[in-house]
């Protein structure tokens, strides 16, 4: 009974799947939204990549709301595994010899990585968020290999509200000297594909990689301490 | 219906929706039904993206060597749906965190994670 209702209703779904997928036609041309940002971007932002000048700095805004919405979901998650304030070191929890060495490593490795990634956001594929995650995923190597190994939850904490503070000032010397919040015109917007260029975007979204990646390593961290204290 | 390659990022998005909707409903570990809708959600970005792209063009990224400032009306594809499509993502990764440290928690209380036995909200 509850597997054909199942099976029905993944049916359905389907067939009007079906319909759009048989009726949709690739365009031919841009529409107008798309045009205006590509033809327009590279004298108005100065980013070489199109996709981040439209995530930073166009709507800038939203991107702020999605640095609130990690934020919060980051929060929650630290509130509801509230942790006992020590950690308990315990022997048993050791890893293979291999996965130490590995991590030793390639963790500084992935850090640097990381940060040329959300440096060169504006001009190759890459930036902010994607740059914080594979800081992020550098600390759950960190501690897979060593779950025993104290990740500062201070200097997480500090890392993450202090960059979230000044891309909230930048914005606001958006507002006071250029043309609006967020605005990445403060900065003179140099040439187009060098390194610095783009006015605040390369800063932006600097803070926004160190942001997330902060806030990635504190899920990850709190939920390590979780397991820990909870199967002693 | 004929996949054409202009379509396979479509198709693809929609067989991944349909996986990560059949495993949401059938499967009964907690764990499996997030990373079901962890797919479902992967889907969903890919339909999106897909419906970017136009037939031969490149990615929109100024390089001065395929894609320069004069023709990149006539080269680049639309890149609204991948702005769009980064936001999504990093929603997504916020919602599947909470979602497991949730799992973790009911775990906790009940020491299984089969969602047959956490039918308190049930009557």
């Amino acid at each position: 009974m509850r597997n054909s209702f199942l099976i029905i209703l993944i049916a359905a779904f389907a067939w009007f799947m079906y319909d759009i997928f048989s009726e949709y036609q690739t365009q031919e041309q841009l529409n107008k939204t798309a045009a205006y940002y590509n033809s327009n971007e590279p004298s108005e932002a100065g980013a070489a990549n199109v996709v981040t000048a439209i995530v930073v700095t166009y709507r800038g805004l939203d991107t702020l709301g999605e640095v609130t919405v990690l934020f919060l979901a980051t929060l929650i998650i630290g509130f509801i595994l509230k942790n006992k304030a020590e950690k308990i070191i315990d022997s048993k929890y050791k890893t293979s010899e291999i996965l130490e060495t590995g991590a030793k490593v390639l963790v500084p490795g992935s850090l640097i990585l990381g940060v040329y990634i959300f440096i060169n956001g504006h001009l190759t594929p890459g930036g902010g968020f994607q740059g914080g995650a594979v800081i992020g995923s550098a600390i759950v190597l960190l501690l897979l290999a060593d779950p025993n190994k104290i990740v500062s939850h201070k200097l997480m904490n500090f890392i993450e509200s202090t960059s979230g503070f000044f891309y909230v000032v930048i914005g606001i010397l958006g507002l006071i000297i250029a043309g609006g919040f967020l605005d990445n015109r403060i900065f003179p917007l140099g040439k187009l594909g060098s390194l610095i260029s783009a006015g605040a975007i390369p800063l932006i979204y600097s803070f926004i990689g160190l942001k997330v990646g902060a806030e990635i390593s504190g899920i990850v961290n709190n939920i390590n301490e979780t397991e820990l204290t909870d199967k002693l | 219906m004929t996949i054409t390659i202009d379509k396979i990022a479509l198709f693809l998005g929609i067989v991944l929706m349909l996986i990560g909707l059949y495993g949401a409903f059938s499967l009964k570990s907690i764990i499996r039904i997030i990373l079901s809708l962890s797919i479902f959600d992967t889907g969903i970005n890919v339909l999106i993206v897909s419906l970017g792209y136009l037939k031969g063009r490149t990615a929109p990224i100024i390089d001065g060597d395929k894609v320069t400032v004069e023709n990149i009306f006539n080269v680049a594809i639309d890149p609204v749906p991948q702005a769009l499509v980064l936001t999504a993502i990093v929603i997504g990764f916020g919602v599947t965190a909470l979602m497991l440290v949730y799992a973790l928690k009911l775990y906790q209380s009940k020491k299984t994670l089969d969602i047959n036995q956490f039918s308190d909200l049930k009557w």
